[in-house]
């Protein structure tokens, strides 16, 4: 569905990370970890498009991303970005709306099925009670369920999600992460990117370990998340336990 | 839904009553009073071929004199309002007016440069919309072709850069003008005004005004994605900077039609489009013809209050700044909420 071959990315004029091969399958959930400024953003933003690939290739279906138009992309791959704030007071279910856009016409506005698959969205994220809302008014943890719900109402088969717990309180972490797993089992592809590798361990079915501008493994989780590479990507000493990962001063007390 | 839905409904009615009073109250009052009867007879006579006798100096009143200019100030409000709503989201800035990248300073540019040449009034008009346009692609040139990460940005510094220096042309040719002549003509023309406004002008405004607004018109839920941030909006299958150069195009359109016309009035297109969206929410289909209206009935408002405050005609952006100032810090210490 998704593939990435030899590909090198960055921003225009320097090179930030070369050879990152991967297949994204359906219904799978892909974790990409690194450490900040690794370039976790940045190849998420090549993958979708955004950027262009300095080498190598990113094959969406069996065409290259870069001969497929933006509206065609945004019918296939959903995205959820940061949390932010917005600029405006848009209601909650206008911005789920925004979704659709991939949808429509050049001058259509919202049909009756764009409203459905809205609201279905709008559902499926639990979060109905929010629909009158201000955008600018609720919480950062409900404002990123209404981007998870947006990036739904594009229909998506392949969803990518950047840092989708970052500035989650707990509750929400463990909300967004149990909606990421059911979403695969419907037989969507998510691609999310994290600073936990706990979560990678908990409902990712692959790891991507990125550091040092390259793909430093990729593999189950149990399998490459492991003191040597966590040492390796953020330069600290752990162990797993029990499938948590558990900082060294904490185990020595 | 429905408790926003009629909220909207009842600003569209107040904002459609209010535009009728005020266009009633313009035809009304001035120097030569018209009776209200008088001014329902010119236009059932007018409109329906209805008989009603009617002394020659009172049509010539409504329609000769009054007429040009009350269609001249709805038409101004009303695309400096939808230019500046255009604006403010697209910049996702509700401090933004539509002389952002300039097109009101190239105008004057424009205009100071053909008074200054001693050209005629259709020249000096058409120098100001040529000097907008040109402003504005400048910007819009230079601002593009930056290799910044932020396109908005660059546009913005490009814009206040290029406004500077505009200015700095404007100042040179006051300090060359003929002091009693083109001078004073030059500070009337910068303060804008519609008492110079004659019916040709005005079919061309309309006609450029109408360009301007099809595109925003069709346009109007993809406007809406131009308030995210860049990346959301492409993510989403927009292609922004196709769209932003449409809405930067015809903004500008409208802007320098208008102001080619009545110089240059302030104020309007950055606090209108703030009302209404505090009235209707920042949809922009609902957005658009709610400030429209607003823009229409403001300036009507502040021109009629300029021709009959005192013995002699106060200039519009005078006036717009001083019920415009007042009225933007109430609105930016009542509104805690999202703009």
């Amino acid at each position: 569905m998704l593939r990435a071959d030899k590909l090198s990315f960055g921003f225009p004029g320097r090179t930030i990370g070369a050879g990152i091969e991967f297949t994204l399958a359906p219904g799978e959930v892909l974790c990409l970890l690194g450490p900040n400024g690794g370039g976790k953003t940045t190849l998420i933003r090549t993958l979708l498009g955004l950027l262009p690939a300095h080498a190598g290739s990113v094959h969406l279906g069996d065409r290259p991303l870069a001969h497929v138009r933006r509206q065609d992309i945004a019918r296939t791959v959903g995205y959820v970005p940061q949390a932010h704030a917005g600029a405006f007071a848009y209601r909650v279910q206008d911005m789920v709306l925004m979704g659709r856009t991939a949808h429509m016409g050049l001058f259509s506005t919202p049909s009756d099925r764009d409203r459905e698959a809205a609201a279905r969205a709008v559902g499926t994220l639990g979060i109905g009670h929010l629909a009158d809302r201000a955008f600018t008014e609720i919480s950062g943890g409900e404002r990123q369920l209404v981007l998870v719900a947006r990036a739904l109402a594009q229909e998506p088969g392949i969803l990518i999600m950047d840092e989708p717990t970052a500035s989650l309180d707990f509750g929400n972490q463990v909300r967004v992460l149990g909606h990421v797993r059911r979403l695969a089992a419907q037989g969507i592809a998510v691609l999310m990117s994290s600073h936990q590798p706990d979560h990678a361990l908990q409902c990712a079915d692959r790891a991507l370990l990125l550091g040092e501008g390259k793909a430093i493994e990729l593999g189950k989780p149990q399998e490459v998340i492991r003191p040597d590479t966590l040492k390796r990507l953020y330069g600290v000493d752990v162990r797993i336990v029990d499938n948590t990962c558990l900082p060294d001063y904490a185990l020595r007390q | 839904m429905n408790a926003s839905g009629s909220r909207g409904a009842a600003a569209y009615l107040g904002a459609t009553l209010a535009l009728a009073i005020l266009a009633a109250l313009a035809f009304a009052v001035g120097r030569f009073p018209v009776a209200v009867g008088d001014l329902l007879g010119a236009f059932g006579a007018k409109l329906f071929g209805l008989a009603y006798p009617l002394p020659e100096n009172v049509e010539t009143v409504i329609f000769k004199v009054r007429g040009p200019r009350v269609l001249a100030a709805l038409l101004v409000g009303a695309a400096l309002a939808a230019a500046g709503t255009a604006y403010q989201g697209m910049f996702r800035n509700p401090l933004v007016s539509p002389d952002l990248l300039g097109v009101a300073t190239g105008a004057a540019l424009g205009a100071v440069l053909g008074i200054f040449l001693s050209r005629d009034v259709w020249t000096i008009q058409a120098f100001a919309f040529a000097g907008g346009l040109a402003a504005v692609g400048l910007v819009y040139w230079i601002g593009s072709s930056v290799p910044r990460h932020d396109p908005l940005l660059a546009l913005v510094l490009t814009g206040i850069v290029i406004g500077t220096l505009l200015g700095s042309g404007i100042a040179l040719l006051k300090y060359l003008a003929d002091p009693y002549n083109q001078l004073p003509a030059i500070t009337y023309w910068l303060l804008g005004s519609l008492a110079s406004i004659n019916p040709s002008d005005l079919v061309a405004v309309a006609l450029l005004v109408l360009a301007g607004l099809a595109p925003m018109l069709l346009l109007r839920w993809r406007m809406n994605l131009l308030a995210l941030p860049d990346d959301e909006a492409r993510a989403l299958g927009v292609d922004t900077k196709r769209l932003r150069l449409v809405v930067i195009v015809a903004a500008t359109l409208m802007t320098a039609a208008a102001v080619a016309v009545s110089g240059i009035i302030g104020w309007i297109g950055l606090i209108v489009p703030h009302a209404a969206r505090l009235l209707v929410g920042p949809d922009f289909g609902r957005l658009l013809p709610l400030a429209m209206l607003l823009g229409a009935a403001f300036l009507l408002a502040v021109d009629t209050l300029c021709r009959t405050i005192a013995a002699i005609e106060v200039p519009p952006g005078v006036l717009t700044a001083m019920l415009g100032t007042p009225f933007f810090l109430w609105l930016f210490a009542a509104s805690r909420k999202g703009w």
